[in-house]
């Protein structure tokens, strides 16, 4: 592809980019194009363009577009997981001698598009949407800081997504593993297209996550409700502000990575090669120093979640609330000083080797801390098994595995022979799967009610947990195995009977997994068909502690019609001890909110159209579309008509039928408990 | 990707939501100017990187020229000058916007911007001459992690000048209210910053550079 | 068909006997088994205890269970608070004791102690196949690595392509290989046999059959594959090791003779045309950064040149 000459209207891209002779990655596009058609006829159909236009695609709720993030985080955990089903199947089929049916080079990006999907474009989408509507329910606020930013935050969000699915019909994504190390990722070594599609998703989405970290600090720091003190916030609060700060304070570290092989590859510069000075040690310690605070930007939100789960649906407070937060603060700091770990087999001296071994294990006491609390929330509690407590509890019991794995290789010496091996690929999908994803799938059968109005099946909801966490096991736990057998990460093909065996296995582990994740979208499928029957019309379905239940199901866009004042960390519980909850009030004050805008979509378009550009050097469109990205920034910020108040009466009429709505549940209770 | 998003920001305040209500406590004028603090930390952060790369490569010659060889020290000294004067004659701007003399802002930010277009013209001046004399980013890892460093400030002052000029419009537009008040801090938050970081990238890639 | 039948029923029973890493056969990888059972063993000591408490304590205060006891608001308990922290603090200070040991200890660097001289091993990695240059023996072999068994062997390692990493799973210890930079790494086998050599660290599209074959031999062993590679006809010098650089998977080879200067080119990057100017041009300069290629400007640099 490296010889391929460049055109000035169509710079790289010939009709030869879209991969026509693979008929697997065919029939992966001609699905997606199937899917896009299908969604976008039924759009049309029911016409619903304008309605998607006003409510969805311009909105600045916070609400709405933490709903966009988890959809976007829902169709890339399918894509993503397709990649895995294609490895683990190639594993198996390619174990006794034979190829497989993927050749190297498609095996190679299918790895690397697995672990970029599922971290940027999965596990952070779905965690980014769980903070955005439920963090600033939390609090008492309105919305987030800056509205605006936080739809142009979404949008390029879903460019850098969109940018890696582009990559599956024209072109290549990259062959150099998620973090494309150098001097692999350099020209000399991977020349065709599939890195720059790499590094412009990743840039592009990056400034997305980084944007939006800046307004979640900004919204917790400045918008909390009258008396939430920062000791008083909740934990789900507290692990979203920690999460933030790692965000603002890793992120630019990856962008300025990813710039500089950037630049390697676009200037000829010499950061990275192996020619005039680079230095590719640098890359790796770099994209640690961000690689590994971004593991805890997952987890800390995860482990807030199974926090309100686990106090919620045990109807007792948190336990040791303040160890909690001090644990939160410790893992946060200590994520920056242990990036090292990811590499003791590059040769540094026992010293430094050491240092960073010990600081990882220091990590794994405030973790082992925050379990502990869990576990003694439970205890003299009413645990009720609903579905988000199953998560919780399957996550505490995986988790620790995964910690002790991961403890196990901070050791110098056990890494030295575990590095790189399926051990390691064992250990963090444990650690992701058992503490992100687990998470994430408790925190939406928890928060889903509040943000649709109604419960998700919880019979469906057990039968995808059960999928996953067997699934889980019967996956992984043979990787651990064959990591001990000396089995590499990466291989397209082995040859050996018995690792044919446990990869196997682990496939058929895969398709359980696969179960968990149809079962789960059955059940929000179910769910929307049977939402008179699982209607929450009270707006607190599971007896809540926190703001977010203080508020209707789903809230008015406004979430509260006047501001609650907190006095005590779980706020709405005593609220509801004292009887202050959920009265209508005599009067109600008109209400300042942020009118809806098309510039994030906009910008959010043009910057796939500058991405595409750039990663077939058509420099005439890339500077099209940057210089209209700058105009339209400028141009919004001459938009005066940016906010209205809306009339008490308005706020009158919508909290009446709440009202109504609350008073008519408790009379058809009322018969209901007599017989 | 250098899309700045400060010029969005700088309307922030404008979407004081919730500020209506007495008992949030929470207004435009401290929340734009906090956020856009967060960034500009991460802003330092993305900084801090650039110069650690700068700090592993910056003895990586590959048989190049090195700064010595390079570097003009009277010529960056005047470079300097010019922001340096730039951030006063911003402050000067601050000042006479307490006073509400919206004509001496507009006197002083034109000045902060004449400057600032000085030294970006120094800057580009300076580049092109080293590429013509072959020493150019590709020539050599020291020279990347230098070009880089510096076009990287070079592309944050063009940033601010661009924002510099969207607040003369703005300022013309509707005087000094609040949401253009709010902007001038913001942006005089950034003036000052790249300011700093203009002193590190002096000292460290010029001074010790030829030292 | 039958017997492949019967290799795949038995195959997890024999997976005892394949878990490589359990089943070390030199003293770098058998001190790295014990490192792997006695931390796994510690943190035992509270992971069990973990998972007992979450099914028990889920099952005892289920919501059906009245006869539980509950208490909505105990939330603090100083004594449970502080066995929490010191519980893990205890083990990850029992921990980090065997981890500061074991670093300086088995830090690859490390000459292993011995009476007999280490054999020296150059190594390349070379898309995809390994090259290994015995600089005592003016031999060189391609895929194949031989060592006497009960004698150290000091490798000196380095890549003419991307980084990778030489590992023998059952000698223990990897180490990456990377261009322009050298590490080093002491091994020992102590018993006779074929090991299995990979590199761990992907590579490009050969990566799965980058493999090699590690002979651990007796001394007469030894001394007669060092007399065949010796007999071989193949020179090693810049222009064959530019043939063999060429990307692709390689067989077996063995080369007679060997340029002795070649290694120090393919680690100093001027195999090629390009004249080795580089880094002497740096070195002459500039002292302070001397030859950047045969150092590590990493931390590793910092801590592998301090004594």
């Amino acid at each position: 592809m490296s010889a391929v000459p460049e055109s000035f209207l169509f710079g790289k891209l010939t009709l030869d980019a879209v991969p026509w002779h693979e008929p697997i990655i065919m029939t992966a596009v001609a699905g997606m194009v199937l899917a896009a058609v299908t969604v976008l006829g039924l759009v049309t159909y029911f016409r619903l363009w304008k309605t998607l236009w006003n409510e969805w695609l311009t909105t600045v709720d916070h609400k709405r577009i933490g709903v966009m993030y988890i959809i976007l985080a829902m169709v890339m955990l399918l894509r993503g997981f397709a990649d895995a089903l294609m490895m683990r199947t190639q594993q198996a089929l390619a174990s006794t001698g034979g190829p497989g049916y993927l050749p190297p080079q498609h095996f190679d990006q299918i790895f690397t598009a697995h672990g970029v999907i599922m971290i940027f474009f999965m596990a952070m989408p779905f965690v980014v949407g769980l903070m955005n509507i439920v963090m600033p329910l939390q609090i008492g606020a309105r919305d987030v800081a800056f509205p605006y930013l936080n739809s142009v935050s979404f949008w390029l969000t879903v460019a850098g997504a969109v940018l890696v699915n582009i990559s599956l019909a024209v072109g290549e994504f990259a062959h150099t593993g998620w973090l494309a190390y150098p001097p692999l990722s350099e020209l000399h070594y991977s020349s065709g297209v599939g890195v720059d599609y790499y590094i412009w998703a990743l840039q592009i989405s990056g400034l997305g996550t980084l944007l939006s970290g800046v307004n979640l600090i900004t919204t917790i720091l400045t918008m909390r409700a009258p008396g939430m003190t920062m000791m008083r916030m909740p934990i789900f609060t507290w692990t979203t502000l920690c999460a933030n700060m790692l965000i603002v304070a890793a992120f630019p570290i990856l962008t300025v990575t990813l710039a500089m092989l950037g630049l390697d590859r676009y200037l000829g510069m010499h950061f990275f090669t192996n020619s005039d000075g680079g230095n590719a040690m640098m890359y790796v310690n770099l994209i640690w120093a961000w690689g590994h605070p971004e593991v805890y930007i997952l987890i800390l939100p995860a482990f807030g979640i199974y926090s309100e789960v686990i106090s919620t649906f045990s109807s007792k407070r948190l336990f040791g609330y303040t160890s909690m937060v001090y644990a939160t603060v410790c893992i946060t700091v200590l994520s920056f000083v242990v990036w090292l770990h990811h590499f003791f087999t590059m040769g540094s001296g026992a010293n430094v080797n050491a240092f960073f071994g010990i600081t990882t294990m220091v990590i794994s006491i405030p973790t082992g801390v925050k379990i502990f609390n869990w576990l003694f929330t439970m205890y003299r509690g009413r645990v009720r098994l609903e579905v988000p407590v199953l998560w919780t509890l399957g996550f505490i019991v995986t988790f620790v595995i995964g910690g002790m794995t991961g403890v196990l290789m901070a050791v110098p010496p056990a890494d030295f022979v575990l590095h790189n091996s399926l051990f390691l690929i064992a250990h963090f999908h444990n650690a992701i799967i058992g503490g992100v994803v687990f998470g994430c799938m408790a925190g939406l059968n928890y928060w889903f009610p509040k943000a649709f109005g109604f419960k998700l099946d919880p019979r469906l909801g057990k039968v995808s947990f059960w999928c996953w966490l067997v699934g889980f096991y019967i996956a992984f736990m043979p990787l651990y195995a064959l990591g001990l057998m000396g089995m590499t990460r990466r291989l397209d093909h082995v040859n050996n009977p018995v690792w044919h065996v446990y990869l196997v296995v682990a496939m058929v582990g895969a398709v359980l997994i696969f179960c968990g994740i149809i079962a789960q979208i059955a059940q929000i499928v179910v769910s929307i068909i049977n939402r008179d029957q699982l209607r929450d019309v009270t707006g607190d379905p599971w007896d809540g502690r926190t703001l977010e239940w203080a508020t209707s199901s789903p809230p008015p866009f406004y979430n509260f019609a006047r501001i609650p004042h907190v006095e005590s960390v779980d706020a709405f519980w005593e609220m509801k001890r004292a009887g202050r909850a959920s009265a209508p009030l005599p009067s109600y004050q008109r209400i300042h909110m942020p009118r809806n805008t098309g510039t994030g979509v906009i910008l959010g378009g043009l910057s796939v159209v500058l991405g595409f550009a750039l990663v077939w050097h058509i420099w005439w469109l890339a500077a099209l579309g940057f210089t209209a990205m700058v105009a339209l920034a400028i141009i919004h910020s001459f938009d005066e008509d940016r906010d209205y108040y809306v009339p008490p009466s308005e706020v009158a009429r919508i909290e009446g039928s709440y009202f109504e709505q609350l008073t008519a549940e408790n009379q058809n209770e009322r018969p209901s408990l007599a017989a | 990707m250098n899309v700045h998003p400060s010029p969005l920001e700088a309307q922030f305040a404008f979407d004081a939501v919730g500020a209506e209500s007495h008992d949030v406590a929470h207004h435009a004028s401290s929340t734009a100017p906090l956020g856009f603090w967060i960034y500009l930390m991460s802003d330092c952060i993305l900084f801090a990187s650039i110069f650690a790369g700068f700090a592993v490569l910056r003895g990586n010659f590959a048989g190049g020229p090195t700064g010595l060889d390079l570097f003009n020290l009277p010529y960056v000294a005047v470079e300097t000058a010019c922001l340096l004067v730039s951030s006063l004659t911003y402050g000067l701007a601050m000042i006479a916007m307490e006073r509400n003399d919206r004509r001496q802002v507009f006197a002083w930010m034109g000045v902060t911007f004449f400057l600032g277009l000085c030294f970006l013209g120094m800057e580009i001046h300076e580049f092109s001459e080293l590429v013509a004399r072959g020493a150019g980013p590709d020539r050599s890892a020291f020279l990347s992690a230098f070009f880089t460093l510096v076009a990287t400030h070079g592309l944050h002052v063009t940033a601010g000048l661009i924002w510099m000029g969207t607040m003369f419009v703005h300022l013309w537009r509707r005087g000094l209210s609040a949401g253009n008040r709010t902007g001038l801090i913001c942006l005089s938050l950034f003036w000052h910053f790249l300011d700093i970081i203009w002193i590190g990238v002096f000292s460290i890639v010029y001074l010790m550079g030829v030292g | 068909m039958a017997r492949a039948g019967a290799v795949v029923a038995t195959a997890p029973l024999l997976g005892g006997c394949q878990m490589v890493l359990m089943d070390p056969k030199g003293p770098i990888g058998a001190q790295e088994k014990s490192i792997i059972l006695l931390a796994t063993g510690l943190m035992l000591i509270v992971v069990v205890p973990v998972i007992v408490m979450t099914i028990a304590f889920a099952w005892r205060y289920r919501a059906s269970n009245t006869s539980a006891t509950y208490a909505p608001e105990w939330h603090h308990s100083n004594k449970i608070e502080a066995v929490v922290w010191a519980i893990p603090c205890l083990i990850v200070m029992a921990l980090g004791s065997v981890t500061w040991a074991s670093s300086h200890k088995l830090d690859p660097w490390q000459p292993l102690a011995s009476p007999m001289k280490p054999i020296e091993v150059e190594v390349v990695s070379l898309d995809w196949k390994w090259l290994f240059i015995y600089p005592q023996y003016h031999i060189a072999s391609v895929n194949q690595l031989a060592m006497p068994v009960g004698r150290p062997v000091h490798f000196r390692l380095t890549s003419a392509t991307v980084m990778n990493s030489f590992f023998i799973p059952q000698l223990g210890s990897q180490i990456y290989t990377m261009t322009g930079m050298e590490t080093q790494l002491n091994l020992r086998a102590d018993h006779a046999g074929v090991y299995q050599g990979i590199s761990a660290n992907y590579s490009g599209k050969g990566f799965a059959d980058m493999k090699f074959k590690t002979l651990a031999l007796s001394k007469a062993g030894f001394n007669a594959w060092i007399a065949k590679a010796s007999a071989s006809k193949a020179t090693l010098d810049v222009a064959s090791y530019k043939t063999l650089d060429a990307p692709g998977v390689a067989a077996t080879a063995y080369y007679g003779t060997v340029d002795p200067a070649l290694y120090g080119k393919i680690l100093n990057r001027c195999v090629d045309a390009v004249p080795c100017h580089d880094a002497k041009h740096v070195a002459m300069n500039h002292s302070a950064e001397p030859d950047m290629a045969m150092r590590m400007p990493s931390p590793s640099s910092i801590t592998k040149h301090k004594s």
